[in-house]
C-alpha cells in the first residue's frame, strides 16, 4: 500500500487539504469516521484526522488538516507524489444519520472539515440544514462554498468582523434555537471550548446536541485508553465509542485538561523540526 | 582454560567413558544467566539477560538427568521434546537441538526468553524437585534461547505446492504468526492482516526491548515473508473490511482470528482521568512501538517525563511498565499490588530484575483514589492496606482492605496494569460469531468457532494468557484449517 498524496491545496494560512491513495478506506468509510496517519513508519507519531471526503472509484480519501504542531507541519511540507508511512481506518463509529427534520451544523475553525461530510449526509437524508461557520477572521474561513451548496441557510461569523457577522458561533446558535419550531438536532464541531459553549447554549432548550471529540489518540482501536473521556459519568473511549457523543453528557473541562498533557514536549518537537527545516532549506520553498 | 571450561572438559571425558552418575550431575552448579549490570541498565533499553556462553549451556545441559518419563515435557504447553534437545546440547549438537525444538515451537528465541518456565516446564523438572527449589531446575528456557540465538535467520521450511485456497490471519501476534507459517507450509495462499503499522502483536508493542529485542521478532516476520506469506499492515478487520467481506467478497476460504486481548481495564476510582494516568498498554505502546524513549533523538512520540511513578498490578505487564519508567528516567518507581508477593503472576525473573533495578514493592496495598492539582495533573495516590482473607474462586487468598489504613504516595504518574478485557470490534462486526460473556470467542478443541471456516486462538479466546499458549493454539487452528481446506 503506498498512501501516496495525489493532490494538495492550501485552503488558508495554516489549513491544507490533500487527497491520499487509500482505496480500501475510500470504499468502507462513512460520514463521521477518521483515519490514523503517520508520516514515517519508524519514529512517527500517530495522529487522527477525519475523513473529509472520499472517491471510492479513484481510491482516494480527502483529509483537511491544520498546521498546529510537528506532525501537521511535516505534513504541510509534503507534496504530491510523497507517501505517508501509514494510514489506517476507517475508525470510529459512523454518524447516526436519519431524517431528524431541521439540523443546525455549527463549525468552528478546522472543525468545518469533520463537519462537512456529516452535514452532507444529513442533507442527503432529507434534513433541512442550517449552518453556522465561525473563524477568527476571513482568511481562516474554510469550506464556505461546500457548505453553501448543502445549506438551506448559512450564517458566517468571525471574531474580528472581517467577514460575516462579528460574533461567536453561540450567538446565532441561540437565535436559531429560539425559532419556532425548534431545530431537532444540533451538530457542533470545533475547538473544545466552542463545543462546550454550544452545549451550554442548547442545554436549557433541550435540543439534542452532538459533538465530535478530538482527544489525543495512539492506536485508535480501543487498545490503549489514551483517548478516554467521561461521558455521563462513565469512561468512554473516543476512538471506539465515538468520536461523536451527546454533548450534554461530556465532561469538557476534564477533557481540555487532558489535551494539554504533552504541550511542552509537543513544542519541543516542533521547535526541533523547524530548526531542521531551516537547515535543509525546506522553509525556502 | 577457565574453571568452567575445565569442569566441562572433565565431565565430557567422563561422559564418553559412560561414567557420569546422577551425583555428578547434581554437583554441577546451576548456571547463572549473565546479565547487564543493574545500575548500568537503568539508563539503557538494551536486553538485560545476555544469554549463556557455549560452556555454560553445555554445563547446564549436563545437569539434566535424562529422566525416562521426562516430567518436564508435561509442563510445556506445546510438549517440546525437552529431554532430547537438552541431550543434543550436552553433545554439542546445537542444530539438532534446534530442529527438535522447532518440531513443536516456531518461536524458540521468543519463548526461551518470555515463557513463565517456573510454572511450566521447569516446575516439574526432577532436578528442581530433588533440591526442593524450582530455581535449581534445569534452565530449559535459557537453553532454548541459547540454541535459537546461535542460529540466526531461521530455517526456511518446505512449502507444499499451491492449493489455490486462501487463508486470512487476523492479528500478527504469536498465534497469528504460527498459524500463518503452518497454513502456508500446506501450500495455501496466506495473508496476515494487522491493525498496527508494524507486525508482531504484543511482542512488539507490549513486551519491551530490554526483555525481548524487536530484532528477534522482526526475524520471525522476515521468515514468514520469505515463505511467501503476505503481510498487510494498517488493516483493521471489522473496519477496513469485515470477516464477512473477506470470506464472501475477497475469496478467503478460512480465517484465523488472533486479535489478542486489547481493551485495558481501569480501576474505576476517583481521579483516573487526570493527566499522568496511563493504561500500561498506552505507556508501553508509546515507549516501545512508537519509541518515546528516543524522544528528541529521532522520535517525536511524547510520554510523561515522570519523577515518581506508581504502577498498579503484579503481572508481567506491571513489571514491564515499572522497568520502562525507570529507563525513561523516573527517580522513584513504586509497584502497588493488592495481594502478596507469592500471588504475583509475573515471571520470577522479572520480579527479581525489577527489584535489582530499585523498584520499590508495595504489596498488600491498593489505590483508593488518585489526587490531582488545579491543572488536572496527578500529584499523588491514596492507598489502602490489605490483609489476606479466605481463598477466592481462583484459589488465591482474597485480599481484604484494612479499615482506616489509608496513606498517601507522592507520585506524578500512575500506570494501571490490572489486565485487559476483550476488544469488542470483531464481536460488533461479526454477528455470526459466538462470544462468551467476557467477550472472548468460543471455540472447540480444534479452535473452530461457531462460524464455518473461522478459527480463533490466543488471548481473544483464553483471556490474557501467554505467548506459548497463543502459539499452541495457532498451531492447533492451523492443523484444523489445513484439514478443513483439504476436504473442500
Ligand atoms: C477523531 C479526531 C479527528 C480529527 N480530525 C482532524 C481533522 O480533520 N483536521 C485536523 O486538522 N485535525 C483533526 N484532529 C486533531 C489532530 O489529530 C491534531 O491536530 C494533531 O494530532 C496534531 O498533531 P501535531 O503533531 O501536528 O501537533 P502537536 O504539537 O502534537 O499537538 C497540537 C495539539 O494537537 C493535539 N494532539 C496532539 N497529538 C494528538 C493525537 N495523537 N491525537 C489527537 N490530538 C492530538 C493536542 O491537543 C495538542 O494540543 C482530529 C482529532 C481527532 C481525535
Ligand atoms: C506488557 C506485556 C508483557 C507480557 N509478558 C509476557 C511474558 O513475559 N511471557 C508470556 O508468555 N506472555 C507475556 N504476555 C502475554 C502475551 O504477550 C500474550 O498472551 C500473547 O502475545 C497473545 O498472543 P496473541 O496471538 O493472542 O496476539 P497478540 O500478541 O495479542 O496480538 C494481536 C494482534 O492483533 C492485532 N489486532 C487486534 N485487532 C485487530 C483487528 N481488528 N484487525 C487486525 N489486527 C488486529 C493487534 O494489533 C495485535 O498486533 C505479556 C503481555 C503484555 C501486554
Ligand atoms: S516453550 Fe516454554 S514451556 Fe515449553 S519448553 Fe520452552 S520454555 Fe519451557
Ligand atoms: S525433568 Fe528435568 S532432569 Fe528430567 S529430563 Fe526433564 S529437564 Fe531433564
Ligand atoms: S486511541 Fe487508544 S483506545 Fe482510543
Amino acid at each position: 500500500m503506498s498512501y501516496k498524496i495525489v493532490s494538495k491545496q492550501q485552503l488558508s494560512e495554516n489549513v491544507f487539504t490533500i487527497e491520499v491513495e487509500a482505496p480500501l478506506i475510500a470504499r468502507a468509510r462513512k460520514a463521521g469516521q477518521f483515519v490514523i496517519v503517520g508520516v514515517s513508519n519508524e519514529y512517527g507519531e500517530r495522529i487522527p484526522l477525519t475523513i473529509a471526503g472520499a472517491e471510492p472509484v479513484k481510491g482516494t480519501i480527502r483529509l483537511i488538516f491544520q498546521r498546529v504542531g510537528k506532525t501537521t507541519t511535516q505534513m504541510a511540507d509534503m507534496n504530491v507524489g510523497d507517501s505517508f508511512g501509514h494510514v489506517a481506518g476507517p475508525l470510529g463509529k459512523p454518524t447516526h444519520v436519519q431524517k431528524f427534520g431541521t439540523v443546525v451544523c455549527v463549525g468552528g475553525g478546522i472543525g468545518n472539515a469533520p463537519l462537512l461530510p456529516i452535514a452532507q449526509a444529513m442533507k442527503q437524508a432529507g434534513n433541512t440544514i442550517l449552518s453556522i461557520l465561525g473563524s477568527r477572521n476571513k482568511e481562516l474561513l474554510i469550506l464556505e462554498e461546500e457548505f453553501k451548496i448543502i445549506s438551506d441557510e448559512l450564517i458566517i461569523v468571525t471574531d474580528d468582523g472581517s467577514y460575516g457577522r462579528k460574533a461567536m458561533v453561540t450567538e446565532p446558535l441561540k437565535e436559531l434555537c429560539r425559532r419556532n419550531p425548534k431545530p431537532d438536532l444540533v451538530v457542533a464541531i470545533g475547538p473544545t471550548i466552542m463545543m462546550k459553549f454550544c452545549c451550554e447554549t442548547t442545554r436549557p432548550m433541550q435540543i439534542p446536541t452532538v459533538v465530535s471529540l478530538n482527544t489525543i489518540m495512539v492506536d485508535g482501536t480501543g487498545m490503549c485508553g489514551g483517548c478516554r473521556v467521561e461521558v455521563g459519568g462513565k469512561t468512554k473511549f473516543v476512538c471506539v465509542d465515538g468520536p461523536e457523543f451527546d454533548g450534554h453528557q461530556v465532561d469538557f473541562d476534564q477533557m481540555m485538561k487532558r489535551m494539554t498533557a504533552y504541550r511542552k514536549l509537543e513544542q519541543q518537537a516542533l521547535d526541533a523540526y523547524q530548526e531542521h527545516r531551516c537547515k535543509i532549506g525546506l522553509d525556502q520553498r | 582454560m577457565s574453571l568452567d571450561e575445565a569442569r566441562l572438559h572433565e565431565l565430557l571425558q567422563k561422559q564418553q567413558a559412560g561414567q557420569v552418575k546422577a551425583k555428578d550431575r547434581y554437583e554441577i552448579p546451576s548456571q547463572p544467566m549473565p546479565a547487564q549490570d543493574a545500575v548500568v541498565r537503568r539508563s539503557n533499553i538494551n536486553e538485560v539477560a545476555l544469554g549463556y556462553t557455549e560452556t555454560q549451556a553445555r554445563l547446564e545441559a549436563m545437569r539434566c538427568l535424562q529422566c525416562k518419563n521426562a516430567p518436564c515435557v508435561e509442563g510445556c504447553p506445546v510438549r517440546i521434546r525437552i529431554r532430547d534437545f537438552v541431550a543434543a546440547i550436552a553433545d554439542g549438537k546445537y542444530d539438532e537441538a534446534l530442529a527438535i525444538i522447532r518440531e513443536n515451537s516456531l518461536l524458540p528465541a521468543v519463548c526461551g526468553r518470555v515463557c513463565p518456565q517456573e510454572v511450566q516446564c521447569q516446575e516439574t523438572c526432577t532436578v528442581g524437585r530433588k533440591f526442593k527449589d524450582v530455581d535449581k531446575s534445569v534452565s530449559i528456557g535459557r537453553l532454548e534461547r541459547f540454541v535459537a540465538d546461535r542460529h540466526k535467520g531461521g530455517l526456511l521450511p518446505k512449502i507444499a505446492p499451491p492449493t489455490g485456497k486462501k487463508v486470512a490471519i487476523i492479528g500478527s501476534g504469536p498465534g497469528g504468526i504460527v498459524c500463518a507459517a503452518d497454513t502456508r507450509r500446506a501450500g495455501h495462499d496466506v495473508t496476515v492482516f494487522e491493525a498496527f503499522h508494524k507486525p508482531g502483536g504484543v511482542m512488539v508493542y507490549g513486551i519491551p526491548e530490554f526483555r525481548l529485542p524487536k530484532a528477534i521478532v522482526q526475524e520471525e516476520i522476515d521468515v514468514l515473508k520469505k515463505m511467501g506469506v503476505k503481510i498487510v499492515c494498517n488493516f483493521i478487520v471489522g473496519r477496513t473490511r469485515t470477516i464477512g467481506d473477506l470470506m464472501k467478497e475477497d475469496g478467503f476460504d478460512a480465517v484465523y482470528v488472533g486479535v489478542g486481548a486489547g481493551l485495558p481495564r481501569f480501576m474505576g476510582i476517583e481521579g483516573e482521568q487526570l493527566v499522568g494516568v496511563y493504561s500500561a498498554n498506552e505507556y508501553l505502546t508509546r515507549s516501545n512501538l512508537m519509541r518515546a524513549y528516543a524522544f528528541g533523538k529521532g522520535s517525536d512520540t511524547p510520554i510523561a517525563q515522570s519523577k515518581r511513578v506508581a504502577v498498579v498490578g503484579g503481572g508481567n505487564v506491571a513489571m514491564d511498565a515499572a522497568r520502562t519508567a525507570v529507563r525513561l528516567g523516573a527517580e522513584k518507581v513504586y509497584l502497588v499490588y493488592r495481594r502478596s508477593e507469592k500471588e504475583m503472576p509475573a515471571r520470577v525473573e522479572e520480579v527479581h530484575h525489577a527489584k535489582e533495578e530499585g523498584i520499590e514493592f508495595h504489596i498488600l496495598q491498593n489505590p483508593k483514589r488518585i489526587l490531582g492539582n488545579e491543572m488536572g495533573h496527578v500529584v499523588g495516590i491514596e492507598c489502602l492496606r490489605y490483609e489476606l482473607g479466605e481463598p477466592d474462586d481462583s484459589g488465591r487468598r482474597r485480599p481484604v482492605p484494612i479499615d482506616g489504613s489509608e496513606f498517601m504516595l507522592d507520585v506524578d504518574t500512575v500506570i494501571v496494569a490490572i489486565g485487559n478485557g476483550a476488544n469488542p470490534l470483531i464481536q460488533q462486526t461479526t454477528p455470526e460469531l459466538e462470544f462468551n460473556k467476557w467477550g472472548n470467542v468460543i471455540v472447540d478443541e480444534k479452535c473452530a468457532t461457531s462460524m464455518k471456516g473461522v478459527y480463533a486462538g490466543g488471548d481473544i479466546v483464553l483471556g490474557a494468557a501467554t505467548v506459548i499458549l497463543a502459539m499452541g493454539q495457532g498451531r492447533i487452528a492451523a492443523a484444523a484449517i489445513n484439514e478443513y481446506l483439504a476436504k473442500g
